[in-house]
């Protein structure tokens, strides 16, 4: 088993940042199987196989909608560019750039803090230690100690 | 900047940070439902009703043989608990005093999350939301002294597991019985505590603010929904030559699903 979804010596980073890059390569592990499945399905003949193939590509459509949402979930600037991105109309690229614009002052972008920072895993929200909403990102506390 | 206006109040980013920090720190210990229920979201501060797949008849506006519905929806209710910092302090912050007075700030973080305890256990009648005690159909079971605990959380215990309601199970506890609860050592020195712990199947014991009596409740999941808008968050309301005014806010619903799966204990 290899280890290359990791850049920098994985003994340096946090159990966070291992598990955000994992997240990370099996996105692009998902969306490189939606590719192979569409050249498959472009030359197959066979019905049956076709049919296989095509239900294969839903389960791979799933799987990368769902490792995006938890990575938009973890990266509150990612999150703000995509919201500006995903599912509207008119140009995309406009869409992205003025997403992009608008987003610098949420947090976890490039400028996300060194690992073990206090203020690694959380974003700037207009001066502080808060979430991309502002607010402190507390939410559920179930099996938390007291 | 959204609603909450932090981008104009008169704080430098270590202030917000000293803040916001302080007030995580002191909302983790109280938010006692956050511990026990389902919770979901944040939705944001724009989300404002909970779905609850119900409806009610209307007259339609004209003709016969045409129905009308009217889907019911469980508003979002806004808390705010509002404080406010000498700016003096502030000032010794941004110099790197490690004692700047925060007691407002800590004291309205516990005025909020004992509200929102108070609204999911013993609910909020003017919000329409009903809360896990008085939903629950078991009669409340009477804590006598800490010795009988035991037999007490046991027996709450069985009427939730008799209505076919799996644990694990989580004991919320005013902090009058928790104090009572972890100053208790049974017969041979055991603590009531851990006693507690085994009967509940290792579910948590959570110190409850808001709390009456004690909660037992299943942490299966599905039975207790807490619907978050906008969590827990600072927001600035104005300022003067010595204080920033400023206050806590969130917004949220709470829905029980399965009244069986909580049953009260009380005196």
């Amino acid at each position: 088993m290899g280890f290359d979804q990791y850049h920098e010596p994985p003994e340096e980073l946090s159990a966070e940042t291992r598990t955000f890059a994992r997240l990370c390569a099996s996105l692009e592990e998902e969306s490189q199987a939606i590719g192979w499945y569409q050249q498959r399905l472009a030359v197959e003949r066979d019905a049956e196989a076709r049919a296989i193939m095509a239900d294969a590509q839903g389960e791979e459509f799933k799987h990368f909608a769902m490792d995006l949402e938890a990575l938009l979930r973890r990266t509150p600037r990612w999150r703000a560019i995509a919201e500006g991105v995903l599912f509207q109309g008119g140009d995309i690229v406009e869409n992205g750039e003025a997403a992009e614009a608008a987003s610098e002052d949420v947090g976890n972008g490039a400028d996300a803090p060194p690992e073990g920072s206090a203020a690694a895993n959380v974003g700037a929200g207009s001066g502080g230690a808060t979430v991309g909403d502002g607010s402190l990102g507390i939410g559920s506390l179930r099996g938390e100690g007291r | 900047m959204n609603h909450l206006l932090r981008g104009i109040a008169p704080l430098s980013d270590g202030n917000w940070e000293l803040l916001d920090d302080e007030a995580r720190e002191r909302l983790h210990g109280p938010l006692a439902a956050r511990r026990l229920v389902d919770f979901a979201g944040p939705r944001g501060w724009e989300h404002s009703a909970t779905n609850l797949g119900r409806t009610e008849e209307l007259s339609p506006p004209d003709g016969e043989g045409v129905a009308g519905l009217r889907r019911r929806v469980l508003p979002l209710v806004e808390l705010r608990a509002d404080f406010s910092i000498e700016r003096a302090e502030l000032a010794a912050d941004d110099r790197d005093a490690v004692d700047a007075d925060l007691e407002p700030l800590d004291e309205a973080a516990l005025r909020i999350a004992t509200c929102e305890n108070v609204a999911v256990f013993h609910g909020w009648a003017d919000a329409g939301i009903v809360g896990i005690a008085e939903a629950s159909p078991f009669a409340p079971v009477a804590l006598g002294v800490a010795e009988d605990y035991p037999r007490c959380v046991a027996r709450a215990v069985e009427s939730v597991r008799a209505a076919g309601v799996g644990g694990p199970y989580g004991l919320a506890l005013s902090p009058e019985e928790y104090t009572r609860v972890i100053e208790t050592a049974e017969h041979g020195g055991y603590p009531l505590f851990d006693h507690l712990a085994k009967i509940l199947i290792g579910g948590p014991i959570v110190w409850a603010p808001g709390v009456e009596g004690a909660v037992v409740v299943s942490l299966r999941g599905g039975d207790f929904l807490f619907e978050s808008g906008q969590d827990l968050a600072i927001g600035y309301d104005h300022h003067d030559a010595d204080a920033v005014a400023l206050y806590l806010q969130e917004s949220f619903s709470f829905v029980v699903a399965t009244p069986e799966a909580a049953a009260p204990l009380g005196r």
